[in-house]
This record gives structure tokens, C-alpha cells and sequence, in this order.
């Protein structure tokens, strides 16, 4: 009942236009930033930060970008774990090339290289599509993993191969490497993934937005109308390869700190992350973090339950796991097959008009 | 209620008067490997007219139509827009030069609402780059507000307030034919052409319809090509009329004298067709 | 010259793999618009059911081998009922997530029943090299590789065969046109995917033997099917010769490059050379090997 929208009256379209139209909404949703912001860094312990937190927030950036791409502008890519692993070598050579460069810099450069990069691979898109073009993002995820494994110039030489973030501070405060605090971490990715999650909703109510869906929706119609079709998919590509990048950044720079690039950046992770945008529900921004959280949750939760509470080997815990994984994918693909975001949706128009059915 | 007819202020308008030749195409052929869509066909559009394209199915007319609009390229013959030869040309550079199209089997953006997609066909309009996009705010929010407003009008116009909201994969199909003419027009072109607008659609609908074209055609000056199959509306909308038959032009004139054209009447009840 | 005639033929018959794996993703795809991923997960799940129906109670192979077909039909049915069924109508994204999902439950299932350790896969098929060849000409062939190359031919002149002239294939070949057409004139979708899939499985178990006796039975078993999805790309999605003809090309292709290439960049180019041979194919022809010229319309 306190859920309602009558009374509500938009005078200027720029209020009809708002992101969250009713004010209810924006209520809980300014709750919500405040508690992430000025509450949780004072209560959070390491184990809720490294396990939850920093994956969800992590994972989250990269799901928004997957999403700007295949829920957004219709192309479909598999290649998402080899931009990550980008965005991860340019931060790691941008840190070590130049020591005095601070840590939002290189984050945000790092996706401005994967951009680059995702738009190379995003050229193919103009003459081939749907599965065709998935198969060929593919080719992104096996080259880009062979060539950083392969040149020891993106590793600099290291002899083990992998790559490591040296320590570094922002503002003060340690950011980076072993030392480093987890409220610090986890207040650095939640700052970036706000803002950015902030101008995604604005791009894809904005025309750029409109002429992704317009392609994705009919391509040719689209066309006609006058939307350039390599463009318009190549800045999708562009975006989409952006937030990717600098999730891969901040998935080696803040939460792992080292990095093995086939085992990190596999292809494992392109499917993971087109899991949470299928989940989370396709063409919808709070949908991305609703499937990022999700299956950030559900391994922890499947681990803990097996492991600790019917007390199954391991192993056994790690096949049945898989298993479970992919009834449960499949259960949801069926029970709601546009994703979290639509359950949430009909959740709340129920309640607008509960308690009444109708 | 049409406030936004401004002809002088319409980009992608040519200021050219009503009368004068908008677009001429001299021989046009088209082929499909071995198969003959077009042959050899010739005829104009004048600025600020109705014209008619009409012929039994298959006859080429749609082709015709994704000639005029860059999206297919004839092997031969020339296209005149605006009294310039054109070069070949991309869809959504036909589009950004002022020709808006709809379609035979409704070609709308399935996924969004209806003021979206009235929105997208605005896009070649606006011009805030994507910094400003990214901030939605200041100049890029003032844009999206002043077009808003435009697309507002033409939803008045067409009077679908009701469906503002509303993804268009929800809506009868009636109201989709309508809120994809509503996409074409908040293009502000000088020439629409409409593949079949009233296909399907039942009387009243209908003379809805027809009562927009008209609307359009008189109030904005927007000169129209029109595909139809219902020879009641052809004859009474359109100024002249071109009659196309296994790709080929049989006749070519204003309404009353196509009728009474005997290739016209051989054609549509089925004469023996002589090679 | 013989080392590069030598290449080139070992080329072929690691295509001819390929286009085995490849040739179950196209009958599923043919058939139902499904991209299924599952397709090298349901080699490897073949493959360890058969050895380890082998090595569990010692019956002699063929007798296993029937078994194994039996657990691919009832997988395929499995398929159908509790998942299919429900996505009827769906994007073909959201079935293609579903057949990845799909390879996790085979891949615990497979795991779970059988265990993950290495398998060894003997069933007496031909291996070692070819003393004819050698004697001959001084080339170096596998006969298990001829062996696979001969039975690719008798399982793709089969399939030929049953899409051509039985009633099933022409209700096959009706589907993959249109759904909802093939409904109309009283094909049942359900008994169609179900058989469609069965086949399928017998492809990947077919396919799962033969590169089973060659490597071993492991997951990494599942990861050959990544290499056929270049094949796929190549030949598309749709085409039974498209299958065979891109499998031979990518595998030529590969090992070619392998040799002449590899060394320039430093070698393990394997994983991404066949996608970049097929996508620059792509650019050049959109349509890949045997597909129609795309006119489109609106």
C-alpha cells in the first residue's frame, strides 16, 4: 500500500523521462547507495569482501557490459573473458611503465584500450550475425589468451608468466597489493561501478541507446530509417569492450593481484558472464547485477550446503556442483526466460496494486 | 495541432515548389541472378503529389520501392533525387536526404515502446555527441526534450496517446501499421513512401488510414508513393497512378484513365500473358 | 615433397574428425535451430558411458556399444521432455544457453556415474601406422585416421540417405523449414527432436570413440568441440557437405599452418588459427562454403 503512484503527476518530460519515474523507487534506491556506501565499509570483514562483495561488484561491471552488447544492440559475444584479460595486461603495463599514474587513470585507460581492441573485433559484425558472429567473438577469446601467454613483453618477462600489481595508493590510502585494506577495495569498485552504471542507464535511454535496440530489433528497418549499421554496432562494440575492460582491470588490479591469463581469463568466464546477463534478464541494467549476484551467490551457497552441511567429499561436492549448475540454469531459463529483471518487474507491478488483485 | 509543420525549417528539404519533378527514374532493371524483378522502367514523382504504384502481386512493386530507398541497386538505369543523378547509395543515406519509408509486413523495433521507436526515427536529427549522451544532462537533456515534444505532436496527430508506453509487440496490428507511419513521419520527410499501408486492416481502420495520408500529404506538403491493393482507396487518394505487371510498366496516368486502360484490365483479370 | 603430401593428408583425416563433431551440431541445428553447445560434451558423455560400460562388467564391445546408443536415445529423450518441450517458441539465445547448461548437467552426470579419472578406450580398432602407405610411397599415415575417414563416409552416405528418402527425413527436412508449418500438416516436433537428437548422440558417439581410442577418454575430450565450431562457421550451420568439405579445410588448414606459420609467431597456434582462417573466409563470403547468396528483403 505504500507502494503506489497515484498522486504523481510529471509536468515536464524531463520527469516522464527519469530513470526511476516513481518516487518510491528513488527512495530505496538512494537507501540502498547510502547503506553501500557509508555503512557496509564499517562492518564488512575480509572473508564477505574477497568471497561476495568484490566479485559481485566486479563481475557486476562486467555483465553491464556484456549486456550493453547482446541485451542492448543484439550482437551476441563469447569472447568477454579475452577483453578481460585486456583491460587486465594494460593496467598491468600501464602500472609498471609508469609507476606515478594514478589507479583511476589506468582503469579507466585500460578500458579505453579494450574498446579499441573490441571494436577490431567487432568489424566482422557487419557481415555476419547471430551465431555466426558468436563463433567468430570466439576467435577474440582464443587469440587474445594465446597472445598474452605467448609474448613475454605483456608480462615483462616474468618467469613465471603471470602477471602481478604492484602497491599503490590512492588518495592516501593503499589501493593495491598485499597490504591493501578490503573496505578500501570494496569502496574503490562500488564508486566505479555507480558512476558507470549511472552513464550506461543514460546511453541507452539516450539515442545512441534507441538505435542499438533499433538494430537489434530490425536491423534492416533500422537502416532505413537512417541508422548506420557499422557505427552504430561498433560503438556498441566499443562500450561493451569499455566496462568489460576495466572489470578485467579491476578484477586483477584490486581482487586477485596476480594473474595467470589462461586460467583467469578462459573461456569459462565468457560463458559466466553471458550467464548473468541471460539470468539477470537481457536488455536491462539492474538485471546485469541481479544475474552477476546470483551466480556469485549460488557456487558459495551450493559449497557451503554440500560440503559443510551434507558433508560430501570435495570432489564429489565440485562434480555435483556442476551438475546442479546447469539444472538450475536450465530451471530458470524455463520458469522466466527474460531473467531476474522481469520477475522483479512483475513483482512490483503486483505490488502497486496490492492488496487488490487487479 | 500541426505546429510542427514548418516546411522551411525542415532539414533534408529541398525548398523546391509544388509541381516540380522530386524524383525521376529512367530505365531502371533489376535482376536477382537470372531472376527479373524490374525491366526497363521509367516514370517521376512531383513534388507535393499522391502517386500510386499498383499491379498484381509479384509484379515488382515492392522491389521498386527498395530502389527508390537505396536498399537494393539496379544493374541499370539512373534515379534522379531532387533533379541530381544519384549515385548508389546506402539505405540510411537515402533516409538522412529525406525519404522515409513503411512497410508491407510491419518492420517496427518489437522490443520498445512506441514513443522509442517514434524516438528513432527522430535520431537523424539529433546531433549531441556521446560525451553528452553519456551525462543525459544540459545540452543532450534540452535535445531529448525538444524532440520529445515533436514526437509528442505527431502522437497527437495520429492520435495514439494511449499506447505512449506501451512496447509495440503488444499492439493489434492496426495500431502498429499506425505508430510505424508516425516513426516515418518524425522523420519530417519530403518523400514517404508506404508499402501497403492498409494491408490487412479492416474498413474503419481503413478510412483512418487513408484520412492520415491525406492528412499528411495536404497539411505537411509531404509528397507520398503509395503501394495499395484496394483499388477504392488507390482511386480516391492518389494523384496519378503507375501500373506495374511482371516487372514491367503497363500504364501510367491519373486514376480515371488507368482504369479504363485495357492492358490494366487484361492484367488484373488475367489475359494471357504474351512474352 | 613427400613431408608436405604427408601433412596434407594427415590434414584430411584430422578433418575428418572434426567434421564428425561438426556433423552432429548440424543435425541438431538443421532440424530445430538449436545451437547445441552440448554437442562435444555429448561426445565425451558417449565415449566414458562406453568404456565405462566396458570396464564395469566386461562385455564384449559390440554389445556395450548397443548399450551406449540406448543411453544416447534416452538422453535424447531426457532432452526433449524436460527441456525442449518448455522452451518451445524461445529466442535462439536463450536455447542455446540452455544446451550449455545442458553440457553441465552431462559433464556432473558423466562425472558422478563414472568418475574423472583418464579412460582407456580399446576396442580393437586398427592403430600404428600404415605399413601400405609406408611401403608405397614413404608417407606416414595412422590407420586409425583412414579408419575414421572411411567410417565418416559410410555415416555421412547414411545420413544422406535417410534425409533423402525415408518419410522421417522428409518430415526432418520440414521442420528445419518451419516450425510451425510442419505442425500444421500433423508432424509431430516432439518425435522429430527427439529422433533428431538421438542421431545426434550416435554421431557423438561415434565421434567420442574414435578420438576416445586416439586420446584417451578425459574431458578434454569435451574441448574438441571448439575445434568444429570454426567447421561450422566455414561450411554453416545448415549443411551436411558443408560439414565434411569446411572439417577437411580447417584441418589441412591447421596443420599447414602449424608447420609453415607457427614458427613466426612462436608456435601453439593451434587454438585460434582455425577461427581466423574461418573468419576471414567469412568476410570474403558471408554466406560460407555452400550457402545460398543471402537476398534480403523486406
Amino acid at each position: 500500500m505504500l507502494y503506489r503512484e497515484a498522486g504523481q503527476f510529471k509536468t515536464t518530460y524531463q520527469a516522464d523521462q527519469g530513470i526511476f519515474p516513481i518516487a518510491q523507487d528513488r527512495y530505496v534506491v538512494w537507501a540502498f547507495l547510502a547503506v553501500a556506501f557509508l555503512v557496509v565499509p564499517f562492518f564488512v570483514n575480509d572473508y564477505w569482501t574477497n568471497a561476495v562483495l568484490l566479485p559481485l561488484l566486479i563481475y557486476g561491471m562486467a555483465a553491464l557490459g556484456l549486456n550493453i552488447l547482446v541485451g542492448y544492440c543484439g550482437q551476441i559475444s563469447l569472447g568477454t573473458g579475452g577483453f578481460m584479460a585486456v583491460g587486465a595486461y594494460a593496467s598491468y603495463k600501464l602500472m609498471t611503465s609508469f609507476p606515478e599514474m594514478s589507479m583511476i587513470v589506468v582503469v579507466l585507460l585500460s578500458g579505453g584500450m579494450t574498446a579499441a581492441v573490441g571494436v577490431m573485433f567487432g568489424l566482422p559484425s557487419l557481415r555476419i550475425k547471430g551465431f555466426y558472429l558468436a563463433v567468430a567473438t570466439l576467435a577474440a577469446q582464443f587469440f587474445l589468451v594465446w597472445l598474452f601467454n605467448k609474448f613475454g613483453w605483456f608480462y615483462n618477462y616474468s618467469a613465471t608468466g603471470q602477471i602481478s600489481a604492484p602497491e599503490r595508493e590512492l588518495f592516501g590510502v593503499v589501493l593495491t597489493g598485499a597490504s591493501a585494506q578490503t573496505w578500501v577495495k570494496y569502496l574503490f569498485c562500488l564508486t566505479f561501478l555507480t558512476v558507470f552504471a549511472l552513464i550506461a542507464k543514460n546511453l541507452v535511454r539516450g539515442r545512441l541507446g534507441r538505435n542499438w535496440m533499433a538494430i537489434r530489433d530490425m536491423d534492416i528497418a533500422a537502416e532505413l530509417i537512417g541508422v548506420r549499421p557499422l557505427m552504430t554496432k561498433l560503438s556498441a562494440f566499443a562500450v561493451s569492450s569499455f566496462y568489460i575492460g576495466m572489470a578485467g582491470s579491476l578484477l586483477f588490479t584490486i581482487y586477485l593481484g596476480a594473474v595467470e591469463v589462461g586460467e583467469v581469463f578462459g573461456i569459462n568466464v565468457s560463458f559466466l558472464v553471458l550467464f548473468m546477463v541471460i539470468i539477470g534478464g537481457l536488455g536491462s541494467i539492474v538485471g546485469s547485477f541481479m544475474g552477476a549476484a546470483f551466480l556469485v551467490l549460488l557456487p558459495i551457497f551450493l559449497k557451503n550446503f554440500m560440503v559443510d552441511g551434507l558433508g560430501l567429499m570435495p570432489v564429489m561436492a565440485k562434480h555435483v556442483e556442476i551438475l546442479l549448475m546447469g539444472l538450475l540454469i536450465i530451471f530458470f531459463l524455463i520458469v522466466e526466460p527474460h531473467g531476474l529483471a522481469r520477475l522483479w518487474q512483475i513483482a512490483k507491478e503486483k505490488l502497486r496494486m496490492w492488496p487488490f488483485p487487479y | 495541432m500541426n505546429a510542427f509543420v514548418d516546411p522551411a525549417g525542415m532539414a533534408g528539404h529541398s525548398g523546391m515548389t509544388k509541381g516540380e519533378v522530386l524524383l525521376r527514374v529512367d530505365n531502371v532493371s533489376l535482376a536477382f541472378g537470372g531472376v527479373k524483378a524490374i525491366t526497363n522502367i521509367s516514370f517521376d514523382i512531383v513534388k507535393g503529389e499522391v502517386r500510386a504504384i499498383i499491379g498484381p502481386n509479384g509484379a515488382g512493386k515492392t522491389s521498386m520501392l527498395n530502389v527508390i530507398n537505396g536498399f537494393y541497386h539496379p544493374q541499370e538505369g539512373t534515379i534522379t533525387w531532387r533533379g541530381k543523378v544519384r549515385r548508389k547509395m546506402k539505405p540510411y543515406e537515402a533516409a538522412s536526404n529525406g525519404i522515409a519509408r513503411t512497410f508491407q509486413n510491419v518492420a517496427l523495433f518489437k522490443g520498445m515502446t512506441t514513443l522509442d521507436n517514434i524516438m528513432t526515427g527522430r535520431g537523424l536529427k539529433m546531433h549531441k555527441n556521446f560525451l553528452w549522451q553519456c551525462l543525459h544532462w544540459g545540452p543532450a537533456l534540452r535535445e531529448e526534450n525538444e524532440h520529445r515534444r515533436k514526437v509528442e505532436e505527431i502522437i497527437d496527430f495520429l492520435e495514439i496517446q494511449a499506447i505512449r508506453k506501451t512496447p509495440v509487440g503488444r499492439l493489434p496490428y492496426g495500431l502498429q501499421k499506425r505508430v510505424e507511419l508516425a516513426r516515418a513521419l518524425a522523420m519530417e520527410p519530403e518523400l514517404l513512401l508506404l508499402d501497403e499501408p492498409m494491408a490487412g486492416m479492416n474498413l474503419e481502420e481503413k478510412e483512418d488510414m487513408s484520412r492520415f495520408i491525406l492528412d499528411v500529404n495536404q497539411q505537411f506538403g509531404t509528397t507520398i508513393a503509395l503501394i495499395e491493393h484496394d483499388m477504392g482507396v488507390v482511386m480516391d487518394l492518389s494523384d496519378r497512378v503507375v501500373v506495374l505487371d511482371y516487372g514491367r510498366k503497363i500504364a501510367d496516368g491519373p486514376p480515371e484513365e488507368v482504369q479504363s486502360n485495357q492492358d490494366v484490365i487484361d492484367a488484373y483479370l488475367g489475359v494471357p500473358h504474351e512474352n | 615433397m613427400s613431408f608436405l603430401v604427408e601433412t596434407i593428408l594427415s590434414g584430411l583425416m584430422a578433418g575428418v574428425m572434426y567434421s564428425l563433431v561438426a556433423l552432429g551440431f548440424v543435425l541438431i541445428f538443421k532440424a530445430s535451430g538449436i545451437f547445441n553447445f552440448a554437442q562435444g560434451v555429448m561426445c565425451l558423455f558417449a565415449a566414458l558411458t562406453f568404456a565405462g560400460i566396458i570396464e564395469k562388467t566386461s562385455l564384449p564391445w559390440p554389445i556395450a556399444f548397443m548399450l551406449t546408443v540406448g543411453v544416447m536415445v534416452a538422453v535424447a529423450w531426457a532432452v526433449e521432455r524436460f527441456v525442449l518441450r518448455h522452451l518451445v517458441n524461445q529466442e535462439p539465445i536463450i536455447l542455446f544457453m540452455a544446451t550449455i547448461g545442458l553440457a553441465y548437467v552431462l559433464e556432473g552426470i558423466g562425472d558422478i556415474v563414472w568418475g574423472s579419472d583418464v579412460k582407456v578406450l580399446d576396442i580393437g580398432l586398427p592403430s600404428g601406422a600404415s605399413d601400405f602407405m609406408l611401403d608405397q610411397f614413404n608417407i606416414y599415415i595412422e590407420k586409425l585416421e583412414v579408419f575414421a575417414a572411411l567410417i565418416a563416409a559410410v555415416l555421412v552416405g547414411f545420413l544422406a540417405i535417410f534425409f533423402q528418402k525415408t518419410r522421417i527425413g522428409r518430415a526432418l527436412r520440414a521442420v528445419a523449414d518451419d516450425h510451425q508449418a510442419a505442425l500444421s500438416v500433423g508432424i509431430s516436433l516432439q518425435t522429430i527432436w527427439v529422433i533428431v537428437w538421438s542421431v545426434a548422440g550416435f554421431v557423438a558417439l561415434v565421434a567420442g570413440t574414435l578420438w576416445g581410442t586416439k586420446s584417451g577418454v578425459q574431458f578434454s575430450l569435451s574441448l574438441i568441440a571448439l575445434k568444429a565450431l570454426p567447421v561450422l562457421i566455414l561450411g554453416g550451420f545448415t549443411s551436411i557437405p558443408g560439414a565434411i568439405v569446411g572439417g577437411l579445410i580447417i584441418g589441412v588448414g591447421e596443420k599447414l599452418a602449424e608447420i609453415y606459420v607457427g614458427p613466426m609467431v612462436g608456435g601453439a597456434i593451434e587454438n585460434w588459427f582455425a577461427y581466423m582462417l574461418a573468419l576471414a573466409f567469412l568476410l570474403v563470403r558471408p554466406q560460407g562454403l555452400f550457402g545460398e547468396r543471402i537476398i534480403e528483403r523486406v
